[in-house]
């Protein structure tokens, strides 16, 4: 494995509901209480922070924080471009950026979302950039941009609805075990599944994530401070944000990426990077918590991340890969199709609980883990994230 | 005939995107070209990728070209496409200018009838105001289009 020079050490999280399920405290209290949460979690006092980083143009603003906090002394307060979740692994790579080159020591990352509180991520959204190239057209939705994504996958390789199902219908089973997941006491059969109704061809209802109200943060520092903290350090081996060329606002505007590209999660740039740095490869991999937003996106992370080869996904799935005794137990907690969708920042809490060993669907000695970002959009982000 | 009803989000034109929906406005579809190096991109932006030249000509798109990928959008995210449910959203490319796609509609065609690479020809949709904006079918385009030049 390759060295370490930033490590996690505290998780928290809000209550997670369906949207509008937290009416009477605001977003920002939410978020407050999920990095209170992850501070106690860490043994860290809120005076000893000393830096947020977040993405998504998330409205709870590091400085604000600060004060909430009582921060003593601000060194560092960042926000990673783009929309959606396709930074949240790019705030953990600002918070590494951050300790590793001692411009902070102990960073925040965190992402509040109370959908109810503002505007529902599956409306309308006035001032997107390059709105005129898609609004005067009735694509609004990160559903229905992705959806047009997602057909010409399945038109290139053979992928087919059922291959869709499979990530729904694992990421409900995982949030039958997980208390804290929205949809925790839901079942969710095949036939429930195509029973659902159409949001965007070939996306149907359970292939989208959930609008929930929720927060999560993470508290990362140095390995040294890690040392006298009081949770089992989880060391991030490799973390990255970025993007192939050409893609811009790429599925969320006018669908310019390159062809080879276009039917990807633009990840295998970033991929390869991030094993290389890791000093590991696919199979060395433990579990997995790759966004999901759209069902289709999983299939092409599990091939851009290189768990199967190019068109391959669907036959991976369907092998029962990604359950829990599969070669790559994927989105344990439920993920963001059944647990919470908080822009990916679950995802990453789940991680550190797997390598913790405290997850509801835990595998049995993991010590590697890969997160991602959001996916198919600009800058996405990963990690890989150990414990010795 | 307008394919949504008025209070449908229009185009509202940046420093950017301009001249590209003025052309429009002009029942002109066209892409920006590099002028050095003849590289096409869309949307517009300020440089050339390849060669970062902020020289720009405009290059006329042909009114054919075919369906790239599509969804058929069967939820209303703006309460305007109510009545439209179940349309078409396609992306389209054009023979002739590689590197360059559109995000339009298919319309006049049952939506189970679009497929990927499906040939399509070009309509301009009145939207108000002196806006066009371009909109495909397979079928001879409405009357509207009647007033294009050619």
């Amino acid at each position: 494995m390759g060295r370490t020079s930033a490590c996690i050490v505290g998780t928290g999280a809000s209550e997670f509901t369906k949207w509008g399920g937290i009416p009477d405290r605001s977003q920002f209290q939410v978020t407050v209480e999920a990095i209170r949460a992850a501070l106690q979690d860490a043994g860290v006092s809120p005076q000893g922070v000393d830096g947020f980083a977040s993405y998504s143009n998330d409205a709870n603003e590091g400085p604000l924080m600060a004060v909430a906090l009582g921060v003593r002394e601000l060194r560092w307060s960042s926000m990673v471009w783009g929309g959606g979740g396709g930074g949240s692994i790019g705030a953990l790579a600002h918070a590494c950026a951050a300790v590793e080159s001692g411009q902070a020591d102990t960073i925040v990352v965190y992402r509040g979302l109370c959908q109810g509180q503002g505007r529902r991520f599956g409306t309308f959204g006035q001032g997107r950039t390059h709105g005129n190239f898609v609004h005067p057209f009735g694509l609004f939705a990160p559903a229905q941009m992705l959806a047009l994504q997602v057909r010409r996958f399945m038109h290139l390789y053979p992928i087919t609805e059922e291959h869709l199902c499979e990530v729904a219908l694992n990421a409900r089973a995982n949030a039958n075990r997980n208390p804290a997941a929205v949809m925790h006491g839901r079942r969710l059969t095949r036939e429930d599944y195509f029973a659902s109704r159409w949001i965007a061809e070939p996306l149907r209802l359970y292939d989208c994530c959930l609008e929930t109200d929720g927060a999560v943060a993470v508290v990362v520092t140095t390995p040294e401070r890690a040392r006298d903290l009081r949770q089992r350090p989880v060391d991030v081996l490799a973390v990255a944000h970025g993007s192939g060329p050409g893609w811009g606002s790429g599925p969320l505007g006018s669908h310019n990426m390159p062809d080879e590209d276009y039917a990807s999660s633009n990840s295998r740039l970033l991929a390869r990077r991030l094993f290389e740095r890791a000093g590991l490869a696919p199979r060395d991999i433990d579990v997995a918590q790759i966004y999901d937003h759209f069902s289709g996106l999983v299939l092409m992370a599990l091939e851009d991340y290189g768990f199967c080869g190019r068109g391959e996904s669907g036959q991976f799935v369907a092998s029962g890969a990604i359950r829990p005794d599969g070669v790559l137990p994927l989105n344990t907690s439920g993920g963001q199709l059944s647990e919470a969708y908080v822009h990916g920042m679950n995802l990453l809490a789940e991680s550190v609980r797997q390598l913790r060993g405290q997850s509801c669907t835990q595998v049995a000695g993991a010590r590697t883990c890969l997160v991602t970002g959001g996916l198919g959009v600009s800058p996405t982000s990963g990690a890989i994230l150990g414990v010795r | 005939m307008a394919m949504f009803p008025p209070e449908m989000p229009g185009v509202e034109p940046t420093m950017d995107d301009r001249a590209f929906w003025d052309a429009c406005g002009q029942r002109r579809l066209r892409f920006q070209a590099c002028e050095d190096c003849g590289r096409l991109r869309h949307p517009p932006t300020p440089a050339c990728p390849d060669c970062t030249s902020l020289r720009v000509r405009w290059v006329d798109a042909p009114r054919t070209a075919q369906v790239y990928t599509f969804t058929v959008i069967h939820h209303a995210s703006h309460p305007a496409v109510a009545g439209n449910l179940p349309y078409v959203v396609a992306v389209v490319e054009f023979p002739g200018l590689p590197g360059v796609r559109l995000v339009t509609n298919v319309t006049e065609v049952p939506p189970a009838q679009v497929r990927i690479g499906m040939p399509l020809q070009l309509w301009w949709d009145d939207i108000g105001e002196g806006r066009y904006v371009p909109r495909y079918t397979v079928a001879p385009p409405p009357s509207s289009d009647a007033a294009t030049p050619s």
